[in-house]
């Protein structure tokens, strides 16, 4: 296998280094290191060196759709967005609520070779919220599944919510809510505010989610176990996250890279490249959850890339799916609003990227630290360039990004998965095949 | 033909942008005394044409042919001795060129008696092109079959465009195409009465 | 104007005409002819994605009037109704030339889809979507209005003898629009253009059928029907759907016909000049009671009549100029 040495990369953002990344494992870094015939050495002049980064929120719609997106596009998207890891939520169809599904999701991230694929097993089968799915045979599948998610539902009967924290608690996994009550969303289309009865569409209101982490931060309190918020996108859930971490209770929570920065005004246009859920809230909500993420109340940033053929968004709001793609976008989106603004350094947006979602995720081989002996997952990063956003190009299937047209600020340059480059000079490779 | 204002053409009564105050200004070809008597003759040969003004209904077309035709029924009352009221009737509606143009506001028709059976004298300021006349005639059998219609107007400047001519004049003004002919009249723009001409000597 | 989408895009001085023209344009329904040449040649389009009767016969006479060719394309049922044939049917539709196509649709903002993305290159006319907007709705109402409240109309409440000075606006009169605003496009279109017409609009509703975010709208709010009576000129009666009650809008029928349905003892109490709207179709005995509804305060039917002579000229200033190209602004 070939080595490869990152030439004065600025790991975290700091001082710069060489890494020499031989066998899957960082073996050397530092200043000047001499290199052998075979090693290759990739020019990272001015890159920052993060940790491969571990998506915890990431759908890849296969099986079922795979007209948006299949495991294999959906990782290259991944991969050219400098992660090693992603977790695939379970509403594919079938539902990934067996062993089997989730098995072979995380097979078909590994013969992809671009992103390890972390299945993320449904609680309820069916997604119906009516019965746990067989969670510790997921668990115990070679997917080895740790987190659990209804995602796109809510888990809203609260004794099978109760019973899913404690269950979870056998093989240390985790649920990861979508905070939504059921009864106040019926129909809802975009933030409840003056603005949903301004353009007459059904208002998705904030007190939905936050009544749901309310209500499931005292149910893991009450039976010691471990929650995490998908998504969250209010003040009021920031203040309860963050009420709740004051306790001491056991929950994390995620915000996307759109909350951060988007705004409800944007569905003014009625396009519905901008209907997501939980929908875009105002800009006192984006403030909330930046600052949320800053202060650590907001443990992760997670994507939610949600891909959906064009059909699904060339027509009415009322009639368009949900979700938005964002794989190749979280971290310039990150960096535009975190950390060009001083709210967070690299050394921190590699915890709320890297780091942190696979600890929450128990993912042991991702989110390691920069240091000789890891595994050699690595993304370079240029911080100082700019790109405009063109639909086009992606390597995901769907074209629904809310960014086309943006000018945002820095790029991918090289992404390492075990040693390998996934993405090198800003191009796919060929992936890695052990 | 009456163009309204803004509405730019060989026939257009206001000043081309740029005009300077000499242009401006004009030559006037009748004052308000030569307007006052050129109509009181055009009101005795309505009513000489017609030997009684009992069918007849005077309708004047918006803007400036509506004070005239207001005028001339005045001076027609009191040869009379009773009242005859003139109506006004706008031909917007049925304008051949209303989609060369920003759209154009409507102005007020109001049509005192049925035109059904009766002589309808249709007053203008100025005729040139008669296609407002035609737009009028169009206009007016939307609103019934008149025995007759005849038409009055102030001046009357050549360059038909359509076989239309006048049964009564003011004025024959002879004129060339690049000059411009404008009315005005006190009732519409707060000024003396005259028709002045301007432009067209280079 | 290019389009006309939303009541609130309207200006003073673009709504004041509107009201003008089809005041003038109010006589061609009492002609011989009641037809103007003005439109030949250009073809409108309906394109209704609801049914609505009312409505979609009031556009085709208002564009039969003006000489235009209608094409009446009912699409629903079809594919449309999920929503996926909106994109193809304006595709096709502007293959087949249509110079304006009117829109009535189940989906806040389908017409917006519709008019932008360049799916559309001919005029849109909002015909009512979903729970957001009928601006023809709002402009028919305002009309009606300024007949009865304004200059020659004020006071002359038999409809021959009302008619109101053109270019006036409805500065100072007081509108009360009571019922379902909640989801009443037609509340949200009256609300935004009385406003802008200078009219102080109150809305009446129990507080489960006001919009979130109502107090930032131009308008008062009220919960008590009865505590606005008397010092209303103009007394709109939205139609509330009994059903609403399975949502636990109001306990019902009865409770909420009690608290905000229009009989004749709240009628009495109404100023002497005031006149009573309804936008149709009624429930009688609920929102409104029959004797009400057929009395002489009522000019629901003068508002269907009213209907046409807007709708007449909202097609005439969209459709009345040079091709849209931009050049065709509203006000000259």
């Amino acid at each position: 296998m070939t080595a490869y040495l990152l030439r004065n990369a600025r790991p975290l953002g700091g001082d710069p280094a060489d890494l020499l990344l031989r066998d899957g494992v960082i073996v050397e870094i530092g200043a000047g290191l001499e290199v052998d015939q075979d090693v290759t050495v990739v020019d990272a002049d001015g890159l920052v060196a993060l940790p491969g980064l571990v998506d915890l929120h990431t759908h890849l719609r296969e099986p079922g759709r795979e007209d948006a997106e299949t495991v294999l596009t959906g990782t290259q998207s991944a991969a050219r967005g400098g992660f090693t890891c992603v977790h695939a939520m379970a509403n594919t169809s079938p539902v990934a609520d067996t062993a089997g599904v989730v098995e072979q999701v995380w097979r078909l991230g590994r013969e992809g070779g671009f992103c390890d694929v972390q299945p993320v097993g449904a609680v309820t089968v069916g997604l119906k919220g009516e019965r746990l799915a067989e969670l510790g045979a997921m668990a115990d599948s070679a997917a080895g599944v740790r987190v659990f998610s209804d995602d796109g539902i809510c888990v809203s009967d609260a004794v099978l919510m109760r019973r899913a924290l404690e269950y979870v608690k056998a093989f240390d996994g985790v649920v990861a809510q979508h905070a939504q009550e059921p009864r106040l969303t019926e129909g809802a289309q975009m933030n409840e505010g003056a603005l949903s009865g301004e353009l007459g569409l059904v208002g998705w209101p904030a007190v939905a989610e936050e009544a749901i982490i309310a209500r499931d931060v005292l149910l893991a309190e009450h039976v010691g176990s471990r929650l995490h918020v998908c998504h969250l996108s209010t003040r009021g859930s920031v203040e309860i996250v963050r009420w709740a971490k004051s306790r001491g209770i056991d929950v994390t929570a995620e915000v996307t890279p759109h909350h951060l920065l988007l705004t409800d005004e944007l569905v003014r246009s009625y396009d519905p490249i901008y209907k997501v859920n939980p929908p875009l809230r105002t800009a006192d909500d984006v403030a909330a959850v930046r600052e949320g993420l800053a202060d650590g109340t907001i443990d992760i940033v997670a994507t939610d890339h949600a891909p959906h053929p064009m059909e699904d968004k060339e027509c009415e709001f009322a009639a368009a799916a949900f979700g938005m793609i964002g794989l190749e976008t979280a971290l310039s989106i990150v960096q535009q609003t975190m950390v060009d603004t001083g709210a967070l350094t690299w050394e921190q947006v590699a915890e709320a990227m890297s780091a942190r979602p696979a600890r929450i995720g128990r993912v042991a081989e991702h989110g390691r630290p920069l240091a000789v002996g890891e595994p050699a997952h690595v993304v370079l990063y240029d911080p100082s360039a700019t790109r405009v956003v063109t639909p086009g190009d992606t390597a995901s299937l769907s074209r629904n990004t809310p960014y086309a047209g943006h000018e945002l600020p820095g790029r991918v340059v090289a992404t390492f998965l075990r040693g390998v480059p996934t993405v090198l000079s800003g191009e796919l490779t060929e992936g890695v095949h052990p | 033909m009456v163009v309204p204002d803004g509405t730019p053409g060989p026939d257009t009564r206001d000043p081309a942008p740029g005009a300077s105050a000499a242009d401006e200004a004009g030559r006037t070809v009748l004052d308000e005394t030569d307007i006052s008597r050129a109509l009181t003759r055009i009101t005795h040969e309505i009513l000489e044409r017609n030997r009684d003004a009992d069918g007849l209904v005077i309708l004047g077309i918006p803007t400036r042919g509506v004070p005239l035709a207001r005028r001339i029924a005045a001076r027609m009352s009191e040869v009379e001795g009773r009242t005859i009221t003139a109506g006004a009737l706008d031909i917007t509606m049925y304008r051949d060129d209303l989609h060369s143009g920003p759209v154009r506001s409507l102005e007020h028709t109001e049509i005192p008696e049925d035109v059904d059976g009766r002589t309808v004298v249709l007053v203008d300021d100025v005729l040139m092109s008669g296609r407002t006349i035609r737009a009028a005639l169009d206009a007016l059998a939307d609103l019934g079959r008149p025995k007759a219609v005849q038409l009055a107007v102030l001046v009357d400047r050549g360059h038909r465009e359509l076989p239309i001519r006048a049964d009564f004049v003011g004025k024959n003004l002879p004129t060339s195409l690049a000059e411009k002919v404008r009315v005005r009249l006190a009732e519409v723009d707060d000024q003396a009465d005259s028709v002045t001409i301007r432009g067209g000597v280079a | 104007m290019k389009h006309l989408l939303s009541a609130g895009d309207l200006s003073r001085d673009e709504a004041v005409r509107i009201l003008d023209t089809a005041e003038e344009l109010l006589g061609v329904a009492q002609r011989p002819i009641k037809k103007l040449p003005t439109l030949r040649g250009r073809t409108v389009v309906n394109l209704f994605f609801e049914d609505s009767t009312r409505t979609r016969i009031s556009f085709e006479a208002a564009a039969k009037r003006l000489s235009a060719d209608v094409i009446n394309f009912s699409a629903k049922g079809s594919s449309a109704s999920k929503g996926e044939g909106l994109k193809d049917t304006a595709l096709t539709l502007q293959a087949m030339g249509a110079d304006a196509v009117v829109v009535r649709h189940g989906a806040s903002g389908a017409p917006h889809r519709l008019a932008h993305e360049a799916w559309t290159k001919g005029a849109v006319v909002n015909a009512g979507d979903g729970t957001h907007e009928h601006p023809t709705q709002a402009l028919l109402d305002a009309f009606t209005m300024r007949r009865h409240l304004v200059g020659g109309g004020a006071g002359a409440r038999a409809a021959d003898g009302a008619g109101a000075d053109t270019g006036a606006d409805l500065a100072g009169k007081r509108i009360t629009i009571v019922g379902d605003v909640l989801h009443s496009r037609v509340a949200r279109s009256n609300a935004l253009l009385l406003h802008t017409l200078g009219a102080h609009v109150t809305l009446v509703a129990p507080p489960t059928l006001l919009p979130v975010g109502v107090h930032t709208w131009p308008v008062s709010t009220s919960y008590d029907l009865d505590a606005t009576l008397e010092g209303t000129d103009a007394l709109m009666m939205l139609r509330v759907q009994g059903e609403r009650m399975n949502a636990a809008y109001f306990p019902s029928a009865r409770e909420y016909s009690r608290r905000y349905g229009l009989d004749r003892a709240r009628m009495n109490r109404l100023p002497d000049h005031a006149v009573v709207m309804h936008p149709g179709p009624m429930n009688r005995g609920m929102e409104i009671s029959a004797d009400v509804a057929d009395s002489d305060r009522s000019v629901i039917v003068e508002q269907v009549t009213n209907g046409v002579a807007v709708r007449m000229a909202v097609l005439y200033l969209l459709l009345g100029g040079a091709p849209a190209d931009g050049s065709n602004e509203g006000t000259a």
